[in-house]
Order: C-alpha cells, then sequence, then structure tokens
C-alpha cells in the first residue's frame, strides 16, 4: 500500500487552489445542502405530520400518500427525478441552479420521515388535551397553536436529531448530480491524485465532525425545551 | 406544464434488453446482503450482550463506526481498500456484494440486539435451569423468539436496503436504475426512463411494506 503522503492536500489542484482548499469548500457545500433541505424537511414535514391527524379524511389520506409517496422511492432515483423531469415538466423551472434541486429532493425525501415523528408525538398526546383545547372554545388551529403542538414538538427531540445526522449523511448522494460536496470530492480528488485513501480518510473525518456537532446541538436544545415535570424535566 | 412524454419505445424487448438484468443484480444483491448482513449481525449482537469488555468493544466500534458513515463512501472505501488488500481488482458487483453485506450487518445488529434483549430474562433461565448450554439456550430458546418479534422490522429494514442498492450508482454496477438509464440514453428518452425508474421501485417496495403491515398484524395477534 506504500506510504502515507498527507502532502498531497497542499498540491495544486491546478485551478489555482490546493486540495486542502477544495475539500474545505466541498464541506461547505455539504452542509448547506445539509441544512437548507432539513429547513425544508421540517417544514413540509410537519405540516403533512399534521395534516395527518386532523379529523377530516380527505386530508389525513392526503398526508398518508404524501409520506408513502417519497418513503418508498430510493433518494437518489428521487433527485433524478428532479433533476430531469421536474425541468422538463415546468420550464420556468430551468434556470434554477442544481444545488435548489438537491436542497428540495433530499429536504422532500425527509419530510417523509419528519411527517411520521410528528403524527407519533401528536398521537403521543392524551386525546383529553385536544378536547380541553376545544372546549375552552379555542378554534382547531388554535388548539394546534397553543396546546397540543408545544407538546408534540419537544416529545419528538430526539428523534428528530438522529433525522438531522441521517439528512448529513444523505446528502452524499449529491454527488450523482454533479454537486461539489464532500462526497463529490473524494471521487474527483482520489481520480486526479490516486491518494484515495488519505482523501477518503479526511472525508470521512469530516463526516463525522459534521454529524457529532449536530448531535452536541440538538443535545442542548433538549435541554433547553424540556417538558417540566416530565421524567427527563426536572424543575 | 409541458407534458410530452412517450412511453411507446419501452416495449417488452427494451425492458429485457436493458432492465431486466439490472432487476436481477438489484434483487440478488439486496438478498445476498440480507441473508448475510442477519447472520453477521446476530454475531455482532451476541458480541455486545456478552458481557465480556473485549467482545463489546470490537463490537460497538464496528456498528458506531458505520452507521455514521455515509453508505456512498462506504462503497467509495471498499471498492478502493479491497483490491489494495488482494492485491487485483475486483468487479464492481463482487464489491457491491460484499460492502452492502458489511454495512447492513451494522443496522441489523442493532434490530437483533433490541429482539434479543426483548426476550424475557426468565427464558433464558429457564434454559440453564433445565441444564442447557449458553449456545444451546440462545440457539433453541432466544434467537428463534428475537427473530420473530423482530421479524417485521428486520423486513422493513430490508424493504430499505433494496433502495439503498441504487447507490452503487457510485461505483457504476449495473443495478436497476442502471438498467433505465442505459434504456433511456440510447434512446435519447431520458425523462420517461427516469419516471418508469420511480414507478417500478414505487411498486416494489410499496407492495412489500404492504405485505409487512398484514404480517405485523398477523404477528400481533398471536402474541
Amino acid at each position: 500500500m506504500g506510504k502515507w503522503d498527507w502532502q498531497v492536500f497542499l498540491q495544486d489542484t491546478g485551478g489555482g487552489q490546493t486540495y486542502l482548499q477544495w475539500m474545505m469548500s466541498a464541506w461547505g457545500w455539504t452542509l448547506l445542502v445539509a441544512l437548507l433541505a432539513l429547513a425544508v424537511a421540517l417544514v413540509v414535514g410537519s405540516m403533512v405530520g399534521i395534516l395527518r391527524t386532523v379529523p377530516n379524511k380527505g386530508l389525513v389520506y392526503f398526508g398518508e400518500s404524501w409520506v408513502e409517496l417519497f418513503r418508498n422511492v430510493p433518494l437518489l432515483v428521487q433527485i433524478f427525478i428532479w433533476y430531469h423531469v421536474i425541468p422538463t415538466m415546468f420550464l420556468s423551472l430551468r434556470a434554477i441552479p442544481s444545488i435548489w434541486l438537491v436542497v428540495f429532493a433530499l429536504g422532500f425525501f425527509t419530510s417523509a420521515r419528519v411527517a411520521e415523528q410528528v403524527k407519533a408525538g401528536i398521537n403521543a398526546l392524551p386525546k383529553g388535551q385536544r378536547y380541553a383545547g376545544l372546549a375552552m372554545g379555542l378554534t382547531l388551529p388554535q388548539t394546534y397553536r397553543y396546546v397540543l403542538l408545544p407538546m408534540a414538538f419537544r416529545i419528538i427531540v430526539p428523534p428528530l436529531t438522529s433525522e438531522s445526522m441521517n439528512i448529513i449523511k444523505n446528502s452524499a448522494v449529491a454527488f450523482a448530480v454533479s454537486i461539489t460536496e464532500l462526497t463529490m470530492f473524494a471521487m474527483q480528488a482520489q481520480e486526479e491524485t490516486s491518494r484515495g485513501v488519505e482523501i477518503y480518510l479526511a472525508v470521512t473525518g469530516l463526516y463525522f465532525v459534521s454529524a457529532f456537532a449536530i448531535n452536541r446541538l440538538a443535545l442542548f436544545l433538549e435541554q433547553r425545551v424540556q417538558i417540566p415535570g416530565t421524567l427527563g424535566g426536572g424543575k | 406544464m409541458n407534458l410530452n412524454l412517450d412511453f411507446t419505445f419501452l416495449t417488452w424487448g427494451v425492458i429485457s434488453a436493458f432492465v431486466i438484468k439490472g432487476l436481477i443484480f438489484s434483487v440478488q444483491l439486496t438478498i445476498i446482503a440480507m441473508i448475510g448482513g442477519i447472520a453477521l449481525g446476530t454475531l455482532i449482537a451476541l458480541m455486545r450482550l456478552s458481557g465480556k469488555r473485549w467482545l463489546i468493544l470490537p463490537a460497538a466500534f464496528y456498528v458506531n463506526t458505520l452507521r455514521s458513515i455515509p453508505l456512498v463512501m462506504v462503497i467509495l472505501w471498499f471498492f478502493l481498500l479491497i483490491p489494495l488488500l488482494i492485491g487485483r481488482p475486483l468487479g464492481t458487483e463482487l464489491s457491491a456484494i460484499i460492502t452492502f453485506t458489511v454495512f447492513e450487518a451494522a443496522y441489523y445488529s442493532e434490530i437483533m440486539r433490541a429482539g434479543i434483549q426483548s426476550v424475557a430474562r426468565g427464558q433464558v433461565y429457564a434454559g440453564y435451569a433445565v441444564g442447557m448450554t449458553y449456545r444451546q439456550t440462545m440457539q433453541l430458546i432466544v434467537l428463534p423468539q428475537a427473530f420473530r418479534n423482530m421479524l417485521p422490522v428486520l423486513l422493513t429494514q430490508t424493504i430499505i436496503l433494496f433502495q439503498d442498492t441504487s447507490l452503487v450508482y457510485a461505483i457504476g454496477a449495473y443495478d436497476l436504475y442502471k438498467g433505465f438509464e442505459v434504456a433511456g440514453k440510447n434512446f435519447n428518452r431520458p425523462v420517461e426512463t427516469t419516471i418508469a425508474a420511480a414507478v417500478v421501485y414505487f411498486v416494489i417496495c410499496f407492495s412489500l411494506s404492504m405485505l409487512v403491515r398484514r404480517l405485523q398484524k398477523k404477528i400481533a395477534i398471536i402474541r
């Protein structure tokens, strides 16, 4: 296997930057794609999850279909659908940079999983909370806003944490449409330098660091929003 | 909205020439990685529950490492490392089979660990009380129950595995998606073949998950 050659990172890529600089910008793209997709997933997933718990058969059915649709097609294929099919169908989307298509693909894919958690969180609350809200004269949206959701979201912070870590890992699939994120960098730099082991080790390390950082952040958040009076809650 | 789709070129002849070969590989990869992954995963789960530090630490390291790396990177790692270790190149197909078995074992082992822990402690004591060895107790009493309790979860993981096999795209193996992609390139109809691929994946995965749901209900009644 030969000796280590970490100096490969100081080599010039031919484009006026070193491989180290390229890798750092690739890391930035990975984090950007993951965080934007997470935002999409949380917003869309929450809405779909809420729809699945409302007393309206049509909306529930829409929510269920959404989840089945985005859960039963591989992420790679979904990304290609956004990349090949959507811009052909809607010509106005042709000008959109491909990073946005990947953000929406990854975000919608993850929204199905978030919706599952949101639904589970709402259903974990005693039924009486919903009735109490309605009995006090709150409208249904008000009941969700002031009674159900503040509890439900705090219950599901731990599973959402693992979804956030998954989204960092899943963002690697963006290599397929040539977003220059970490995995794409790893593939190209490996080919150009033939120092695959060093490059893969560095990239794998950066994935570890990113997932770990999200994990710590979520733990901090979890402690801040704990529900007082529950087993985890204290105070 | 500009819908100008033409699926007529996707005749049985085209499908059997391009797609079937890929479908067979995807299914093959899924089944081998499932059987190998569950076997290896059960072994790792038993290591983690053995109570012996020198077994627990490597098993935990294995599971935690693989679970925190993107699957695409794992595929690339194996494709790079296996030829370096054995000294000759290995085909993409064989490389994918080894990668998925090793990778899925980490996920299956977590399921089997939960399954083993779900078996009542009294069952183990009963096994020992009638004079069984550790091996016999595990093999004849604990594992069959753990396996049965976890069957729906194991199958759900297998559906995820089937979807994940599409990621062999990274090393260019010829799987179900690749089959559609090649057909699309040949007939210059990439939009139609992408849609067709999505539909085929959806139909397979959705019907399998419906079956798992029915199985789950059946098992739930007996318990």
